[in-house]
């Protein structure tokens, strides 16, 4: 008992605390012992105990994916899913039962023999004594929850689809303007955090300065937040300092994650390069494998740029709902062009009326 | 591009103060220069992407640059870290 006691001691101590969505998941493994120490509240919290095997605490999480050994159990391998968790429910444990029942513990062994990550009892369900004694010989943690099977599989996958995101840090400003998560790009020192400052001033919001980090959820949408929770909400203005934005505007305007649907590149106008000036052409960035459309804005001295995003963002919301501004406006300029045609097909320059 | 390893030989590690010295002599050159340590990239020139870094006492980093005067950035931002931002 007390190497193992000594050796959870350690664990706990070494480890620095961690929030669910600042664990870095490229050098870091996700052990056992990190999916028992998220800190989750209401319907994300797993209920999740240890109640036998200690020492598999510290095997990692390969894949965000959750197996039902039934055809395991049953003695049949090949393709068995080992890296996933393996979750025993109401249909695996009486299966258990029935195996202890007869004697038969050489299924058990051989599944307890690969190296899977953990085993997880639903409903509060008890493993078999044997199950127990072949866990613990192969040191492979059994954890215990009391929520439902379905309801912790999806709790599961939820909370492991987040850590397991692919996952970028950017240089730029995320601001939320009207709903539209917009994330401004740039070179240093062209405005961007002037810029994120008066919209907040304006009554947008500031999800992350400087450091925006990224991931995508779903293969379609990429969430972006302040890489680290500390500091996140920290502006650095030339000539006034690091300022503390939730400090001086309040909770109103800080937002600590949000999607981004817009990416703004901003730079000092070139007067040799040829700007958009239609908006018909949609221009896409991929960011993670997702498409986020983008629009280039020059800056200059004296140009409002803040009052530019805003007219964008809304834009931007138009174009979700699917009216193309730009668009309607060429097809109009088109039938006007046209009944001007239609009106000369009748009546030629020299007819007089 | 150039690339090189760094050390950060401060006591107290890369803080507020020598961020911004960081930043503020990256920002003299015109090319994109960045800081890298483990997975997380930083852009050179901001100082709160600097200080995210959390570089402690010991950290190694990689500095790369990619641009016109890429060899005068590497060299004065090294010449920094081993003098320690001049703390010491």
């Amino acid at each position: 008992m007390y190497p193992e006691r000594f050796f959870i001691i350690c664990a706990c101590i070494a480890k620095k605390r961690l929030s669910v969505y600042s664990i870095r998941m490229a050098e870091k493994k996700f052990t056992v012992l990190d999916l028992l120490e998220l800190d989750l509240q209401g319907h994300d919290a797993m209920n999740l105990k240890c109640i036998a095997g200690r020492r598999g605490l510290t095997r990692a999480l390969t894949v965000p994916d959750i197996n039902r050994p039934g055809l395991a159990l049953s003695g049949f391998y090949d393709s068995f899913a080992y890296q996933r968790v393996q979750l025993f429910g109401r249909g695996e444990v009486p299966y258990l039962q029935k195996l202890h029942s007869e004697g038969k513990q050489d299924t058990i062994r051989k599944l307890l023999s690969f190296d899977i990550p953990c085993c997880v009892f639903t409903h509060n369900l008890e493993p078999t004594e044997e199950f127990r004694a072949a866990a613990e010989e192969n040191n492979c943690a059994l954890l215990q929850t009391n929520l439902e099977s379905t309801d912790f599989s999806s709790r599961l996958l939820r909370v492991v689809a987040n850590i397991f995101a692919p996952k970028k840090t950017m240089h730029g400003v995320l601001v939320e303007v009207y709903g539209v998560g917009i994330l401004l790009t740039g070179h240093s020192g062209v405005g961007k955090s002037e810029t994120a400052l008066e919209l907040v001033e304006r009554g947008h919001r500031l999800v992350a300065d400087d450091i925006v980090e990224i991931r995508c959820v779903n293969g379609n949408t990429v969430l972006g937040q302040g890489a680290n929770t500390l500091i996140s909400h920290h502006m650095e203005i030339r000539g006034l300092g690091i300022i503390n934005v939730a400090q001086l505007y309040g909770v109103g305007a800080i937002r600590h994650q949000k999607e981004v649907q817009l990416v703004v590149y901003l730079e000092e106008w070139d007067s040799n390069k040829v700007y958009d000036r239609i908006g018909t052409d949609q221009n896409t960035v991929d960011l993670l494998g997702v498409k986020v459309p983008c629009l280039e804005i020059p800056v200059k001295p004296g140009r409002n740029l803040p009052i530019i995003l805003e007219a964008a963002a809304m834009n931007e919301r138009l174009k979700n709902m699917g009216y193309y501004s730009a668009r309607d406006f060429n097809q109009n300029v088109l039938k006007w062009i046209e009944t001007g045609e239609a009106q000369t097909a009748y009546y030629g320059s020299d007819d007089s009326y | 591009m150039i690339e090189k390893l760094l050390t950060v030989k401060n006591r107290a590690g890369i803080h507020a103060r020598p961020a911004a010295i960081i930043a503020q002599t990256a920002n003299k050159f015109t090319c994109e220069i960045t800081l890298i340590r483990d997975d997380v990239t930083v852009n050179a020139k901001s100082i709160m992407g600097v200080i995210t870094m959390a570089a402690g006492y010991n950290t190694t980093l990689t500095i790369q640059a990619d641009g016109p005067d890429e060899k005068e950035a590497v060299a004065a931002i090294e010449k920094l870290f081993d003098s320690k931002f001049e703390e010491e």
